[in-house]
């Protein structure tokens, strides 16, 4: 009797674990950003990538949306979202700003020379310290905001098929 | 090309496995006691052709062939050769195939060397092992196969991250894996003893070789993670209680706990299904290990590579391993009455078991719990060195205890004449324990009590070695093993309470005056090297107190593939202390953050986990007593 109640009891508690190892697999929280969603983005600070000038919040549309995408030259991914942010780049309300993550100049411009530029603004953060202030962990990563500076969802990993539609809809009904 | 060389390898030592279970169960059908050579030779094939099956990978590495995803995704033309090699194994994909090599070759050796041993053990054993083979050889081929073929062939690889490139890491996957995944032979040897009712001392003396082997492997293993992570991470620790370190010493503490009963099993004849359950339990953990390691289900310094994808399978895989093992032992299980006195050897070996188990179950709940809280109150919390501190220390105190007293008891009934002398070690460790308290630095009474028990352990099996030598009863590796494990807690505890930090900043040309220190910010130097450049502080350091002076540089160093900024610590490591400086630049500033750090011991530290593993070794090549 005493035997079958530890089997039974060990049973219950290898059963527990794996499940609980299990959900712990499924919440994708592991990395939760969500509660940045809904909240604002103040005191935005970063270098022009080319230029010697400072982008700041004033630099940002009053009207619409604006999308800050986290990319790389030698960041494989990033190739993978490129044309997405290609075909976004014709939405008029929505601005792109490309922050430039821990990258050489040259080869971030010949990056955008061959793919092409979706960017209305460039910015870099060579040493990737401005893009933890942005929750940012790996990228590519990518925070669409709106007018008001709240950020509407954060993106993580390549901006993908249903990320690009996501975005449409919302600027279409705004 | 070397892609489809290494996909079929891959299939055809998938195709052999299951050709080695179909031919071991034809074996079982028959009666003669030798196994068919056949079987030998497919065993055999299986394990050359594996290992040729990394070399291509690592031809693939060396080659720089980029169309191989493995070699794309983790290394750059430029790199130097050594960690092009390392670089095989320094991701999830290759670090899997080394798995299998292990998981192979084991599984041959256990064959050739067991001979002595029952037919349908071995054969048992070995339908096991193929049946862990198989699982491992599907993961790699659907899920996380090194050899799939980017197209087009990118010109340039995207490089290994430079952390990871660094000697001591280079060597560290391979240890380890030997520890962790040399465990799953006698997983396979317990599965066959339970099924053919082999047990006893015969087994025990089957598996005794390849646990003190992994056992020995695994601490090496962690011992280099942990040299790695003081010189390169740039903490200046050498633990951090970290879910992957916890990884790494949860399958340590069952090994340790098996080590131990088994020489109960050996010559006692008992404990046998706790041997068993310690068996299961091991390698159980181990594959648990490379789940919370590979899944990404936490957060942690070595979430260089997860995906959730990989996650479910190993998940799946570890449940089908614990519910399979599991429901053969409960079906097998047989309640004894074990009858030890409690002033025995046998108890005493009981008693460190039930310690191990604790540390185990203490460090496998903190690194469990923050799963758990995420799963019910999606709270992300972090379980750190505090809770592990507080838990443990304690309790070690009591264990140094132990472990001096325990080895010299008796078997079967011991009574008690040694008192008198055990007091007198211990009035001598608490003699020289106050003597660094008055002279040297006052610090708590737990760390009083730490270093109580461990200078009474090391007296206790400084006394035994000589006592024992003039029996000729030397038993070397047990008392080098506590011996050096004695010498671990103390230079833990006294590198613990005599470390000093501090953090300041500077520019160059300045100095820095504090307690008997003074440091000089000399000069800055860039430096282009062949995979980085380097930013070089040159700092003078003047110990007033040894009336000592030297120069420690610093580096920041920028990795191009992939782009990467690191903080290389410059360490003076010397006998009695080392010297410790990392620095930071500071945005837009010409002050860089200086962290310096003075660390005790630190060298006796690594030396006295050297001298631990090295026991292992020791007892493997059998300098040992047979009569003990």
């Amino acid at each position: 009797m005493k035997i079958k109640i530890i089997k039974i009891f060990t049973c219950i508690v290898i059963v527990f674990i794996i499940g609980i190892l299990f959900f712990g697999l499924n919440k994708d929280s592991i990395y939760n950003t969500k509660g940045l969603e809904g909240s604002n983005i103040r005191n935005i600070k970063l270098d022009h990538l080319t230029k010697n000038e400072i982008i700041s919040e004033k630099d940002f549309t009053k009207k619409g949306f604006t999308l800050i995408n986290f990319w790389a030259s030698w960041c494989g991914p990033c190739l993978i979202e490129h044309p997405f942010l290609i075909k976004l780049n014709d939405e008029p309300s929505l601005q792109i700003i490309g922050v430039n993550f821990k990258d050489k100049k040259e080869n971030a411009l010949k990056f955008l020379d061959v793919n092409g530029n979706p960017y209305d603004l460039l910015a870099k953060d060579e040493f990737g310290k401005y893009s933890i202030n942005f929750g940012i962990y790996g990228i590519p990563e990518s925070i669409l905001i709106d007018e008001n500076f709240i950020i509407l969802k954060k993106f993580i990993g390549p901006i993908s098929d249903k990320d690009y539609i996501f975005i449409k809809k919302i600027i279409k009904n705004s | 090309m070397l892609s489809n060389i290494g996909n079929s390898i891959l299939f055809l030592n998938l195709s052999l496995s299951l050709l080695i279970i179909y031919f071991a169960f034809q074996e079982l059908k028959k009666n003669q006691n030798f196994i068919n050579k056949k079987i030998y030779y497919i065993s055999l094939t299986q394990s050359t052709l594996i290992i040729v099956c990394f070399f291509t990978l690592i031809a693939g590495f060396l080659t720089s062939d980029f169309s191989i995803s493995a070699v794309y995704q983790n290394s750059h033309s430029l790199k130097p050769i050594l960690y092009k090699v390392s670089g095989t194994w320094g991701n999830h994909e290759g670090s899997l195939l080394l798995w299998v090599i292990i998981l192979t070759v084991f599984s041959f050796l256990f064959l050739v060397t067991n001979k002595k041993h029952l037919k349908k053990y071995r054969v048992y054993t070995l339908i096991t092992q193929n049946v862990l083979i198989i699982g491992f050889l599907f993961f790699i081929l659907f899920n996380s196969n090194p050899f799939d073929v980017i197209i087009p062939t990118p010109k340039e690889g995207l490089g290994l991250n430079p952390i990871l490139q660094d000697p001591a890491l280079a060597i560290h996957p391979p240890l380890l894996y030997l520890g962790f995944v040399g465990s799953s032979i006698y997983f396979s040897a317990a599965i066959a003893s339970l099924l053919t009712n082999y047990s006893n001392s015969n087994f025990a003396v089957s598996i005794k070789n390849w646990v003190l082997i992994s056992w020995s492997f695994q601490t090496v293993g962690i011992l280099t993670g942990s040299i790695w992570a003081y010189y390169e991470l740039g903490w200046g620790g050498f633990w951090f209680w970290d879910p992957v370190e916890n990884a790494s010493l949860l399958p340590w503490f069952a090994m340790t706990a098996l080590i131990h009963s088994l020489i109960v099993l050996e010559k006692r004849r008992q404990l046998y299904f706790w041997v068993i359950i310690l068996c299961l339990l091991t390698f159980s953990l181990s594959v648990l290990g490379t789940f919370l390691v590979r899944s990404g289900i936490l957060n942690s310094v070595h979430t260089f590579a997860n995906d959730p994808s990989r996650g479910i399978y190993i998940l799946i895989f570890l449940s089908l391993m614990i519910l399979g093992s599991v429901s053969i032992l409960f079906k097998k299980f047989k309640s004894n009455n074990y009858n030890l006195n409690y002033n025995s050897k046998e108890n005493f070996i009981l008693v460190n078991n039930w310690f191990m188990i604790f540390y185990l179950f203490t460090v496998f709940i903190g690194t469990i719990y923050p799963i758990f809280t995420e799963v019910f109150y999606s709270n992300k919390i972090s379980v750190g060195p505090p809770f592990y501190n507080t838990v443990i220390i304690p309790f070690v105190i009591l264990f140094l205890f132990l472990m001096a007293i325990g080895p010299k008891v008796k078997w079967i009934k011991d009574n008690f004449y040694n008192l008198k002398i055990n007091f007198i070690i211990l009035f001598g460790a608490v003699f020289i324990n106050f003597f660094i308290f008055f002279f040297f630095k006052s610090y708590s009474l737990l760390s009083n009590l730490i270093l109580i028990s461990s200078i009474f352990l090391i007296i206790s099996t400084t006394r035994d070695s000589i006592n024992l030598l003039k029996n000729k009863e030397f038993n070397l590796s047990r008392i080098m093993a506590h011996f050096s494990f004695g010498l671990l807690i103390l230079f833990i505890g006294l590198n613990y309470n005599f470390s000093s930090e501090k953090d300041f900043n500077l520019k160059v040309g300045e100095v820095k005056k504090f307690e008997d220190f003074s440091i000089k910010f000399q000069d800055l130097n860039l430096k282009e090297l062949k995979n980085y450049k380097a930013v070089i502080g040159t700092f003078e350091i003047d110990d007033y107190k040894d009336n000592a002076k030297l120069f420690l540089s610093p580096q920041i160093r920028i990795y191009e593939n992939p782009n990467t900024l690191t903080y290389e610590a410059s360490i003076r490591s010397g006998l009695l202390k080392d010297f410790y400086i990392t620095m930071s630049n500071i945005d837009r500033s010409e002050y860089y953050n200086i962290k310096f750090q003075k660390k005790p011991f630190m060298i006796w530290i690594w030396i006295s986990v050297i001298l631990i593993s090295l026991s292992g070794f020791l007892r493997f090549f059998k300098y040992e007593n047979k009569n003990y």
